[in-house]
């Protein structure tokens, strides 16, 4: 199968265009969240909220007694929503850190959700069917209701970060000068909190609790080693979430038996992945080269700067030195020598020796006096 | 009591305390989340060592497994050492790709598989009776107990024979470093101790619980005590008692056992966390309350003794007056005057206050208490002026 094919899907099945929609919003919107999350230093947040969910989920099913998308967000977000403050409860009030916190919170409160799920699998109701598909997420289950709900709450949170766009900068990057300008960061923390909730209940459905943490950080993760600045940062995650989400679901729409939710997490991951290896300036095969170049201009100065300290020993600053004495200096090598030749910085001359040229000259006196400026210092 | 329940809880038991002991260096060395980590890393470790041996409760299996735990802690390191983003990023990054690794190849090859991805997250602790080790015919009891008792058994073992090697380490990694230890590899030793407990109580519990019984135990004792011995054995305990409770009432509900473990676990943090000797909320609120009460009684004689020679100003000592220094509100300055009227710090001549004696010496005693240069001795002040022992 050609590429190609794996998003033909897309557009001419309903199916799939319906789950890719979906998981494209869902792309976005936690795209654009996590990298707030992300810079906050808060990337297990979104894990410990995910978990935290399953109750609400589950104690909204039990009181309507019915599957309902609405409800589930709902009661998903308020138990999010409880468990992240009782987690800022626990890191304000005694001194359990937060790893410890996040880690209770999230395994309490899915333990206490995987009791009422068990609890109302055992109940004689017919609705109950399909309540574990949270756990691993089945965007196949997601339907054309289900992606307009999404697209609302994914619109009304973005709408929310455009309009507080200033405010969460600051808060994201100096907090005490936030609060120094006047700002209600208690609030404005709260209010972030509070949006990351909703992406993360968006994607309950289609990722399910455990892998959702990665939708939130991947794509952010990926976009931060393009870019030093929020804006086009969160645009690159946006975009990074969108196409892994379509990827994902063209990817296990054509091959089957792919549960749809952990391949998008592999594909933002691959994203990642690639973010880390390609970026221009952070990333780790520009950096190798950048360092590569240096230790090589090293080399070569320290040849320069040798020559002419030889040479000043010997009123000619064109002595010629020869490879047997070059050869003690630190960094010699031939391909040293030869690229040194090449910038015609030095020359062979007919004995095989080897000398500064004139442009040689000015350049090691340039290395030397700095070198020589740095030692006194 | 049939022998299958009474079997159950035994295993449940062994698996609590197995995970609660090396919980209480992870909470310690902030490490909590690597748990969480390392049970769900152990995913794909965990299949494809069924796949090779076909017995979940092979050795070689939780050999392989627990390697892919050390594996994932080393990749965290590799990927929080490049700098390019932070530890926590590199922890959540690096588990959720190896547990999707994991659960498609459970799911590509679900039907020659008897691991279902439930039981990934859930374990299943009611099946551990029915996987009996038989030895020449007899009836040895279940393999889980074997499994998980061997693993309690290495657990108790590590600590006891690393103890001060761990807590040097766990405190000060620096005088660790200095006195000769190798704090790295400690910790990787640690880690691997947690990876094969993740994965011997996987089967039992699930990757999440594994994570609440590490935890949860640990952070429970962590409130109620300063020594790192009574930290371990009061962490043992909370598993124990979560193990057996959480039995129970799962039997009642006929729900899960793991979550109803892991949700008795969380109820004992809850209590501790409110009721806590010194460290609970209600103590919390209580001593900002009375610390607010103190304070305003301090500031009021201060004030008043200040403004109280000869030539000063009046009005300071008016009612309606002196609280506007204090940003009170009226409500507020009438309560704690009513309070040292109480104390029999203050007299009221019309609105005019004055101190007695006995509130002179409190407002000299305040004074120097909060001048002093020294760590002050608030408790002999306390017991000075008795109101406060209320």
């Amino acid at each position: 199968m050609e590429f190609i094919d794996f998003f033909i899907d897309l557009f001419t099945d309903y199916t799939t265009r319906t789950i890719g929609i979906g998981t494209a919003i869902l792309g976005i919107v936690s795209g654009v969240l996590g990298s707030y999350a992300v810079l906050r230093q808060q990337s297990l947040l979104g894990d410990a909220i995910s978990h935290a969910t399953l109750p609400g989920i589950a104690i909204a099913f039990l009181i309507i007694g019915t599957k309902s998308t609405a409800f589930f967000f709902l009661g998903a977000a308020v138990a999010g929503w409880a468990g992240t403050m009782w987690i800022r409860g626990i890191v304000q009030n005694t001194r359990i850190k937060s790893d410890s916190a996040l880690g209770l919170v999230l395994s309490v409160f899915f333990g206490f959700g995987m009791v009422l799920l068990t609890f109302i699998q055992k109940m004689p109701n017919a609705n109950q069917a399909g309540l574990e598909t949270f756990l691993f997420g089945q965007a196949a289950t997601l339907i054309h209701t289900d992606v307009i709900l999404m697209a609302i709450i994914g619109a009304f949170s973005l709408f929310a970060v455009i309009l507080l766009w200033k405010e969460f900068k600051i808060l994201t990057f100096d907090p005490q000068y936030a609060a120094t300008l006047g700002f209600n960061t208690k609030l404005l923390d709260i209010i972030l909190i509070f949006i990351i909730v909703l992406a993360i209940v968006l994607g309950l459905q289609a990722v399910g609790v455990v892998l959702m943490s990665a939708m939130l950080l991947a794509p952010a993760a990926a976009a931060r080693q393009w870019t030093d600045s929020l804006s086009i940062m969160i645009l690159l995650a946006a975009l990074f979430g969108a196409l892994a989400g379509l990827t994902g679901t063209a990817i296990s729409s054509a091959a089957m038996n792919l549960s749809t939710g952990p391949v998008i997490v592999l594909v933002s991951i691959a994203f990642v992945f690639i973010s880390f290896m390609f970026a221009p300036n952070r990333g780790l095969l520009f950096r190798e080269i950048r360092k590569q170049a240096n230790k090589k201009e090293m080399r070569m100065n320290h040849v320069l700067e040798n020559m002419y300290w030889i040479a000043l020993g010997h009123e000619n600053l064109q002595h010629p030195h020869s490879n047997a004495i070059l050869n003690k200096t630190l960094g010699y090598s031939k391909k040293c020598m030869r690229e040194l030749r090449d910038k015609h910085l030095i020359e062979l001359n007919e004995d095989y020796d080897w000398n500064l040229t004139e442009k040689g000259i000015k350049r090691a006196k340039e290395v030397y006096t700095d070198n020589n400026k740095n030692e006194q210092q | 009591m049939s022998v299958a329940q009474l079997e159950i809880q035994i295993i449940a038991v062994i698996v609590a305390i197995a995970c609660a002991l090396p919980g209480v260096f992870l909470v310690l060395r902030k490490r909590a989340m690597i748990s969480d980590a390392i049970s769900h890393a152990i995913l794909p470790g965990i299949v494809i060592g069924f796949f090779l041996t076909g017995d979940l409760s092979s050795p070689f299996l939780v050999l392989l497994a627990a390697a892919t735990g050390v594996l994932t802690v080393s990749l965290v390191e590799v990927i929080d050492r490049t700098g390019l983003v932070k530890e926590d990023t590199s922890i959540g990054l690096v588990f959720p790709a190896l547990f999707s690794i994991g659960v498609i190849l459970i799911s590509r090859y679900a039907g020659d598989v008897h691991l279902d991805t439930g039981a990934v997250l859930l374990g299943e602790l009611a099946f551990a009776p029915f996987d009996r080790l038989i030895i020449n015919g007899i009836d040895m009891g279940p393999k889980a107990l074997y499994v998980m008792g061997g693993i309690l058994l290495i657990n108790f073992l590590f600590i006891s024979v690393f103890f001060k090697e761990l807590k040097i380490s766990t405190f000060d990694v620096g005088l660790a470093t200095t006195l000769g230890f190798t704090p790295m590899v400690l910790h990787y030793l640690l880690m691997s101790i947690v990876s094969i407990t993740a994965v011997g109580a996987f089967d039992a519990v699930g990757s999440i619980l594994v994570v609440a019984l590490m935890i949860v135990p640990a952070a429970t004792a962590y409130l109620l005590t300063d020594d790192l011995r009574t930290l371990l054995i009061l962490s043992g305990l909370a598993g124990l008692i979560s193990a057996l409770a959480g039995y129970w009432i799962a039997h009642w509900l006929d729900a899960s056992i793991a979550g109803s473990m892991a949700t008795v676990v969380g109820l004992l943090f809850l209590l501790t966390y409110l009721f806590a000797p010194g460290r609970g909320i209600y103590f919390i609120i209580r001593r900002r309350k009375r610390q607010k009460y103190e304070f305003a009684q301090m500031t009021l004689t201060v004030h008043i003794m200040n403004h109280s020679g000869e030539y000063d100003n009046i009005e300071e000592r008016r009612m309606d007056h002196f609280q506007h220094h204090f940003n009170w509100d009226l409500e507020q300055a009438r309560t704690i005057v009513k309070q040292a009227l109480r104390n029999k710090f203050i007299q009221l001549d019309g609105d005019l206050i004055s101190l007695t004696n006995r509130g002179l010496r409190f407002a000299r005693a305040s004074q120097s208490l909060i001048m002093a240069e020294k760590d002050p001795n608030i408790n002999e002040f306390r017991k000075q002026f008795v109101t406060f022992n209320e």
